[in-house]
């Protein structure tokens, strides 16, 4: 277990390499002048692009500046931005909010999909079956801007119920919609996936077993059928962290949070790399670790699986 | 995101040409409770600022409208679209209009608590025009003596391998201090506008506090001396301004507090208007202008006004294919102005029927003859020209909505015209703008101009004399140049807007390029505010907000 994971953790070290250089260049390769747009029509003094071409050394080969940046990087220096704020404080405090909208999310999706799955599982083909089927479809089919623009609108403008955007305390009430919203489509997903699975597994000889031997229903499904069929499940939601987080930009803006995706968003717009750079990075952190807890939780699960 | 980042560097402080007594929705009088007023607190909407806010240093409204609030200039621009009026200026006097003494008014403050001297005003313009300060808005300070000893260009362009020389000086000698109250400013040539443009947020004061650190921390706290002070600043969140008690001058705050909550979607900020969680929305999102939802939305709350800003496309004139000025004139008599601002813009925006906004002071209506929709005429001067050969571009930066506008005209030369146009979106307006500044245009562009400050100069100085500083296309023509130095170098406003209007007579001619509509703009505002006005470009005007 020890080694399997001291491995899987050096394994990161050239995957965290290559895909900040990959971004690094592709940031770096889209085409314009970072000033062009920033002082409007009138375009900006040459004094003034003088001074931020020397300040951020836009000037030097790629190679230069990515060495440079990964050398700050180590030190903990993500960089400024052109308006002269710390790249760190922006990770610092967009982060937290999207990491707490993705929970939302993800605990929405866990509950509800699981939920779903497992009772149309157990009875395949019945009215409530259906009804999830249907349902569904309906969610995966939606993009999510309707999904969530259409919620706003009836939940936060023509009832009242709730405020439309989310406020800066980020409260959990207030993330509940916009969570159902950017869960809505991995819901669905993991209903249907927990539903093949244990009705797969309802059928297995250790369920059978499990009956026969005279266990109550709630313990053989409880402990012996869930257990086995949550793998494929947990690899749906462990994933999904991450790209919910990634994928939060439309969702964020809808609901007006200050989160990673508005952030990114903005430093592509302005073409401020160092930002892009520095917010994906974190990002690509957590697609790895979540990707390497996936796999220990296999094992817990499974007792046939063992790292070596 | 928000393209519309000032334009073209807006001004403004507290006033308003389309004076907009909006919607009082209470009907029976025109202004709200003094006392719900005295300690009331607004929510409004805003961008994040790009820049620290330090007023020579910011050129994008999300922080210029912050600016106009917090800091008070020498002159305001009225109420009643006239000439600028004095505010913390006691006089501003000259004779030749190339010396000008200035008096300020006494004993007026900072919101730390120091005296808003004469030598305010100084130190901060010099900072400004230092070049190696690299403020966005030195230019500004061009017309006064000196500004070339302290602002050097780089002399092969910012890509080539030399670096701008040092500057001579660290001050321009065109400012003298005289005591506390009096200083003097000496141009290096007459300028009968630079009254007017004392308005601008590039000419305000700095307290001592600003040169006591950098312009970085300096700007995250901002000290300035208007009607209302920055109490703090969350980045991408909000920023709390609250009553400057301590104002002297005439725009006196009604409320107290203020609060600009930050969003990065119209859309999101208009729902929160219309959930009663945001109390001023400065332009409702695109997808409610459609059939006139937002009217239905908020009722006698929805304001409609006009702003100085013109949507414009231009010619490349240093492409040979655009320099038949016939061709020209052709192209723009076949648009059907009308028609687009009818069916595209549902009516939020005029039909440009003159080349300065109709709202400038010395701005002519009508005089834009090129303006017209003239099919007939147009295919006669087309042939003249010797018709068209090949495609017509006419590109737009994609990532606004102006491809519905864009299209609509490339159709209609098209149709009228027989020319092979079409409407081309560059992805951003960072591309885009790179392209035009490298006058690597081969088609028509997209162009926009809002006004500096309210004078028609700033609608033909930059934009059509040989060398202007937003005169993209290269149009040049000797006779526009002399009559618009004369005009400028009138000795009064009257006699320089006459000489202007003469040269306005020869660009009409010339066609440069063919102003299309004249901007709208469509706000909104919360049961809570009983009144407000909006300023000249269409910000509110926190001072007349009532409760």
């Amino acid at each position: 277990m020890g080694r399997y994971l001291l491995r899987r953790l050096l394994q990161l070290v050239p995957v965290f390499i290559g895909t900040t250089f990959l971004i690094y260049w592709l940031v770096w390769s889209v085409p314009g002048d970072p000033f062009a747009g920033k002082c409007g029509d009138r375009g900006c003094p040459p004094n003034y692009r003088a001074m931020m071409t020397e300040k951020y050394h836009l000037d030097d080969s790629i190679w230069v500046q990515y060495a440079s940046y990964m050398k700050n990087l180590f030190q903990g220096d993500f960089g400024i931005t052109f308006g002269g704020r710390e790249i760190s404080d922006i990770i610092a405090t967009s982060y937290p909010n999207t990491l707490k909208l993705a929970v939302v999310a993800l605990a929405i999706e866990a509950i509800i999909g699981l939920g779903a799955g497992v009772l149309t599982g157990l009875r395949r083909n019945g009215f409530l079956d259906n009804l999830v089927l249907i349902s569904t479809l309906f969610l995966i089919a939606l993009p999510v801007f309707v999904i969530g623009f259409v919620l706003q609108w009836l939940l936060g403008v023509k009832w009242g119920i709730v405020n439309p955007t989310v406020s800066n305390e980020m409260r959990f009430s207030e993330l509940i919609v916009p969570g159902f919203v950017l869960g809505s489509a991995s819901m669905a997903y993991i209903a249907r996936v927990a539903r093949t699975s244990i009705a797969e597994n309802r059928r297995a000889d250790y369920v059978r077993t499990a009956i026969a031997k005279g266990l109550p229903m709630r313990r053989v499904v409880g402990v012996h059928l869930l257990r086995n069929s949550l793998i494929p499940v947990v690899t749906l939601l462990g994933t999904d962290l991450g790209a919910l987080m990634g994928g939060a930009i439309v969702t964020e803006g809808i609901f007006g949070i200050n989160g990673i995706g508005r952030q990114v968003l903005r430093a592509i717009v302005t073409k401020e790399s160092a930002t892009v750079v520095g917010i994906v990075v974190v990002l690509v952190l957590v697609y790895l670790v979540m990707n390497l807890l996936v796999d220990l939780l296999y094992a817990a699960l499974d007792p046939r699986i063992r790292y070596e | 995101m928000r393209v519309s980042k000032r334009a073209s560097g807006a001004l403004a402080v507290g006033a308003a040409f389309a004076l907009i007594a909006s919607g009082c929705s209470s009907g029976n009088d025109d202004g709200g409770d003094a006392s719900a007023s005295k300690d009331g607190a607004i929510v409004i909407d805003g961008t994040q600022p790009e820049n620290p806010l330090v007023p020579a240093n910011t050129t994008e409204t999300g922080g210029g409208k912050i600016i106009d609030w917090v800091w008070s200039g020498l002159v305001e621009y009225p109420n009643n679209g006239g000439a600028p009026q004095n505010l913390l200026a006691e006089s501003i006097e000259t004779s030749d209009s190339k010396v000008f003494k200035i008096k300020i008014k006494q004993n007026t403050k900072f919101h730390d608590g120091t005296t808003v001297k004469a030598e305010s005003f100084v130190k901060a313009w010099n900072w400004a025009a230092y070049g190696p300060n690299g403020a966005q808005n030195a230019s500004f300070f061009s017309d006064i003596q000196g500004f070339e000893d302290t602002y050097t260009e780089d002399p092969d362009g910012p890509d080539g391998p030399k670096k701008a020389a040092e500057p001579k000086a660290k001050e321009m000698s065109g400012l003298k201090v005289i005591d506390d109250w009096n200083f003097e400013v000496t141009l290096s040539s007459p300028t009968a506008v630079f009254p007017t443009k004392l308005g601008y947020s590039a000419f305000m004061p700095l307290p001592d506090a600003f040169f006591a650190t950098t312009p970085a921390e300096f700007g995250k706290k901002p000290i300035g001396n208007g009607p209302v002070k920055l109490v703090s600043w969350q980045d991408d969140v909000e920023l709390k301004l609250t009553r400057f008690d301590d104002y002297s001058l005439r725009d006196k705050m009604k409320i107290k507090d203020v609060t600009v909550k930050i969003y990065q979607d119209d859309t999101a900020a208009y729902n929160d208007l219309l959930a009663g969680n945001l109390d001023f929305q400065q332009q409702v999102p695109v997808s409610s202008l459609a059939g006139d939802k937002w009217k239905t939305d908020l009722g006698e709350r929805a304001i409609q006004t006009t702003i100085p800003s013109n949507g414009i496309i231009a010619f490349p004139i240093y492409d040979k294919r655009f320099q038949n000025k016939d061709l020209r004139r052709a192209i723009s008599l076949s648009i059907n102005r009308q028609e687009v601002t009818d069916k595209i813009f549902f009516g939020n925006r005029k039909p440009a029927d003159s080349w300065a906004n109709p709202l400038t002071p010395g701005a002519t209506p009508g005089d834009c003859t090129a303006c017209k929709f003239d099919p007939t005429e147009a295919k006669r001067l087309l042939q003249q020209a010797g018709g068209f050969q090949g495609k017509l571009t006419l590109s737009y930066n994609a990532d606004a909505s102006h491809k519905e506008w864009m299209e609509a005209v490339a159709q209609q030369i098209k149709t009228n015209l027989g020319i092979d146009a079409v409407a081309v979106g560059v992805p951003t307006f960072a591309v885009f703008r790179a392209n035009i500044n490298a006058y690597k245009m081969t088609g028509l562009y997209r162009a926009g101009w809002q006004q500096d400050y309210p004078d028609v100069e700033n609608w033909i100085n930059p934009l059509y004399v040989t060398g202007g500083s937003s005169n993209d296309g290269k149009y040049s023509n000797p006779q526009v140049d002399a009559l618009a130095k004369e005009a400028s170098a009138a000795p009064s406003l009257e006699e320089a807007h006459k000489k202007f209007a003469e040269a306005v007579k020869i660009i009409d001619q010339d066609v440069p390029a063919m102003p299309i509509y004249f901007s709208g703009e469509q706000s909104g505002h919360s049961e809570k505010i009983k009144k407000l006005e909006l300023s000249n470009v269409g910000e509110l005007d926190i001072t007349s907000v009532e409760l």
